[in-house]
């Protein structure tokens, strides 16, 4: 009977059916636990108040946010050293985030459910989010204008409003002179000095040239003098409002407004408010830059960067690999000089990754970017230009890391192309070129873009290598800008991947960014996913032009 | 094979050209292969060939699988170029001039001599593009003679009154014997002197062998045309001089009525009456 049932094949096929759910599940989970924790980071959450009674019997105030609730059976919490009553079966903790990291000097604490004696959720606890110290729960006492108070209690928490929108459009204007403005002066005075320093070292700087170079100069100066002045205007005036609130413990502090980044109650918000703020909270993570050693704000340069770097790769590997391909397939003699390079290709995709970044750094960066620093650059030395970790050697080590898989998959697609189809082309006339060109390149593309797809899969996710050869925690500026020449391939950037390892495990507050990680996690896996889908959708299209002949 | 023999078959074959010399004014010789010997590697795969095929006839060539019949037909446009293992000595002499000649231009060769091959090969790209391809390769993209050419081939090639309002479909669309058919047009585009047919007809069903057998009929008014055949009825219907082959070896050649009904030589007969191959 079992012998039957085992010749019928069904084992085999639960077997099979197993292996797959298996998958599906270990995706599914994945997927399923970055975006829960991810999602949920920037949903405002309740704001309680605790009555909390210490093992002293002191009685005091927590005003916090709960983010953990932790059970621990009562003999383990009798060997961690808490006190545990006979009829207690169970140890219930919570974490609460209290915020106010500059009075209280942590943000985050345990508290026993057993000590606490109230709960409430009062309407009118605020929470600041500052662009330092992290955030502020209390409550609004008063709002000041040059030190003088203009609301207090109710009427205080419209005037805070107003009063915060025009302090961030202020906070905008600045930013946007600061990075853009002043920030393009800058660079143009530096090129200036550049240039200048070339002259010198060419011997071609005579007076015409001082001459020309000190009129730009001038040009410029005025021009920052310009910028400077309206910049303290704008200092003045953004720093003329402040706030004054009352912590827990009865402390008042001042904030001033242009350190906020938004106040709100969340206790007194609606079901819409609530979803208002989530999206406002999306957008800023998706557009803003980070605050805070990274556990705030935004991550777009990260975003950017990532984008940008495997684009240039892609750009770097593709026509790399196909031509190199289309060499061993169509024109080298088939033997056993292109066996052992076949074997060898195969076997650079199995190099680990960090072995590349220590050969990116050590050849592209130290003796590449070194020489051409030399060659061309003598003028900005002894600081480096390409002789230092940039996009470029990013780019440029990645497409070596990923050059085995296109030129593999490129290769099999053009051993399946039909010999009929280079002889019917040949029969017309057509050289041996103008087949490669017309008929069996195309027909080949979608391989192509297979190993593509492959290659940018590997690259995006890729971190080990990018730390050695050019993505830094936190980029001042973006590769591409508007300072000529535009793309800067000479710039470090940042990388979602490293900004995970960065987030997760070398900030000063691990507790707080946790949330982050899970979402900028699930941010790079839609990153490369958006990445895939586009190349796909490229492939499928070419699939369909080139549709191969059966057989 | 020995000198001897070489020499019989020459004979054998300029005596059934002048007994044919009466009957028809144009005999000028198109083709002309002079003791052509091919080796794949170490093995020989054609043996001193020797024969000549008149301008603006069909001729067949028939012979049991293997025998050679093809390889000799991609000799004529020098496809076999393309086996790194193949080595050619002897003469093809097209319109006098030795295509085997260093100073040849293999791809303008192939211009003069079109190829049509057993499976249909269309590319995978618009009707249009398929049959303007050899035009484009000779960097003529003048749309209008593009499209006068275009029309004519799939006129030629008994096509334009199914295609002409699908021009822009993609040619893969198409059924098996449209797709000869349009890799007929193909070849006739670039007008080329002759025209090679191996087994144009052997993965196609019986009406659209018919198709393509009625217009070699009409191809013939200006083009060259060799054609490869298993079949020998397709032979006796659609040739003038058939070329019987066997083991790499020319057997027997003449005009198609004569070697069906009267062949020469015993092999020819043998396998005429279906006793091997």
């Amino acid at each position: 009977m079992i012998k039957l049932w085992f010749k019928s094949g069904a084992p085999w096929i639960w077997l099979n059916a197993a292996a797959v759910s298996t998958c599906m599940i270990m995706v599914i989970g994945v997927l399923g636990l970055i975006t829960v924790r991810g999602v949920g980071h920037f949903w405002p959450s309740q704001v309680t108040q605790y009555t909390y009674q210490e093992e002293d019997n002191t009685s005091k105030i927590i005003i916090g946010e709960q983010v953990e609730k932790s059970v621990t059976p009562a003999q383990m919490a009798k060997a961690t050293g808490h006190k545990m009553a006979d009829n207690e079966d169970t140890l219930v903790q919570y974490l609460i985030k209290t915020g106010n990291r500059d009075l209280t000097g942590t943000d985050f604490i345990w508290i026993e459910e057993r000590n606490v004696k109230a709960v409430s959720e009062p309407i009118d606890m605020m929470v600041v989010e500052r662009r330092e110290w992290g955030n502020f729960y209390g409550r609004l006492v008063e709002v000041k204008e040059d030190g003088k108070s203009i609301a207090i209690e109710n009427e205080a928490w419209p005037v805070l409003q107003e009063k915060i929108t025009k302090t961030l459009l202020l906070f905008k204007e600045i930013a946007h002179l600061e990075k853009k403005e002043i920030a393009g002066v800058n660079y143009g005075l530096e090129r200036l000095r550049l240039k200048e320093r070339k002259l010198e070292l060419e011997n071609h700087l005579d007076a015409a040239a001082k001459q020309q170079i000190a009129v730009e100069k001038s040009a410029y100066d005025v021009a920052y003098k310009q910028y400077q002045s309206q910049l303290a205007n704008l200092y003045q005036n953004i720093r003329r409002d402040s706030l004054l609130a009352k912590t827990e413990s009865g402390d008042t502090l001042e904030i001033p407004l242009f350190k906020i980044v938004r106040a709100f109650q969340p206790n007194a918000m609606s079901l819409l408010d609530k979803i208002v703020h989530y999206g406002v909270k999306v957008v800023e993570f998706l557009s803003d830059d980070p605050r805070e050693a990274n556990t705030e704000g935004g991550i777009f340069p990260a975003i950017f960067g990532t984008v940008m770097m495997v684009m240039m790769m892609s750009v770097i590997v593709t026509p790399f690999g196909v031509i190199a391909a289309v060499y061993l397939r169509e024109y080298a003699k088939q033997g056993f000089t292109t066996r052992l390079i076949r074997i060898a290709v195969n076997n650079l995709a199995g190099v680990p990754s960090v072995v590349y970044g220590v050969f990116g750094l050590g050849f592209f960066v130290y003796i590449l970017g070194g020489n051409i620093d030399q060659l061309f650059f003598p003028e900005s030395a002894p600081a480096p230009v390409y002789g230092t970790p940039g996009l470029l050697w990013a780019s440029i080590t990645l497409a070596l890391l990923t050059l085995p898989v296109v030129i593999v998959s490129t290769e099999e697609g053009l051993a399946r192309i039909p010999s009929s189809i280079r002889e019917g082309s040949l029969a017309l006339g057509a050289t041996k070129l103008e087949t490669l060109w017309l008929t069996v390149l195309p027909m080949a593309s979608p391989a192509m873009m297979t190993g593509l797809i492959l290659a940018v899969a590997r690259a995006a996710g890729e971190v080990a290598p990018l730390m050695l050869v050019g993505v830094v925690k936190l980029a001042p500026t973006l590769p591409l800008d508007g300072n000529f020449p535009f793309l800067h391939l000479d710039r470090k950037f940042m990388h979602l991947g490293f900004h995970i390892y960065d987030v997760g495990f070398q900030s000063p507050n691990v507790e707080a960014a946790r949330p982050l990680v899970y979402a900028t996690a699930l941010l790079l896996v839609l990153v490369i996913i958006g990445l895939n889908l586009a190349a796909i959708v490229i492939r499928n299209n070419l699939r369909e032009k080139y549709r191969a002949l059966e057989g | 094979m020995s000198e001897q023999q070489v020499r019989s078959h020459a004979i054998d074959m300029s005596s059934v050209l002048r007994g044919k010399g009466s009957r028809n004014e144009s005999n000028e010789t198109c083709i002309k292969v002079e003791n052509l010997n091919l080796f794949y590697g170490e093995k020989q795969a054609l043996h001193g060939i020797n024969m000549e095929m008149p301008k603006k006839k069909v001729t067949a060539y028939i012979g049991p699988s293997g025998c050679g019949k093809s390889t000799l037909l991609r000799c004529i446009n020098r496809m076999n170029d393309l086996v790194d293992s193949a080595k050619i000595d002897g003469k093809i002499l097209l319109n006098g001039e030795n295509i085997y000649d260093k100073a040849v231009n293999v791809a303008a060769l192939r211009r003069r001599v079109g190829m049509v091959f057993q499976k249909p090969n269309p590319f995978p790209k618009s009707i249009f593009e398929n049959v303007a391809y050899g035009l484009r390769i000779q960097g003529i993209n003048d749309k209008q003679i593009l499209e006068e050419t275009v029309e004519n081939s799939l006129r030629g090639a008994a096509l334009w009154d199914e295609m002409k309002d699908r021009l822009n479909d993609n040619a893969l669309g198409m059924s098996g014997g449209q797709q000869q058919r349009l890799v007929i047009a193909r070849a006739i585009a670039i007008e080329p002197e002759v025209l090679l047919l191996d087994e144009p007809a052997s993965a196609l069903d019986p009406i659209s062998t018919l198709k393509i057998e009625e217009l070699i009929n009409e191809l013939k008014e200006k083009y060259t045309i060799v054609i490869v055949t298993h079949n020998m009825q397709q032979a006796a219907r659609v040739s003038d001089y058939t070329a019987f082959m066997y083991m790499g070896e020319l057997i027997e050649m003449g005009t198609t009525s004569e070697l069906f009904t009267n062949p020469v030589k015993k092999q020819t007969e043998d396998y005429i009456t279906g006793r091997y191959g």
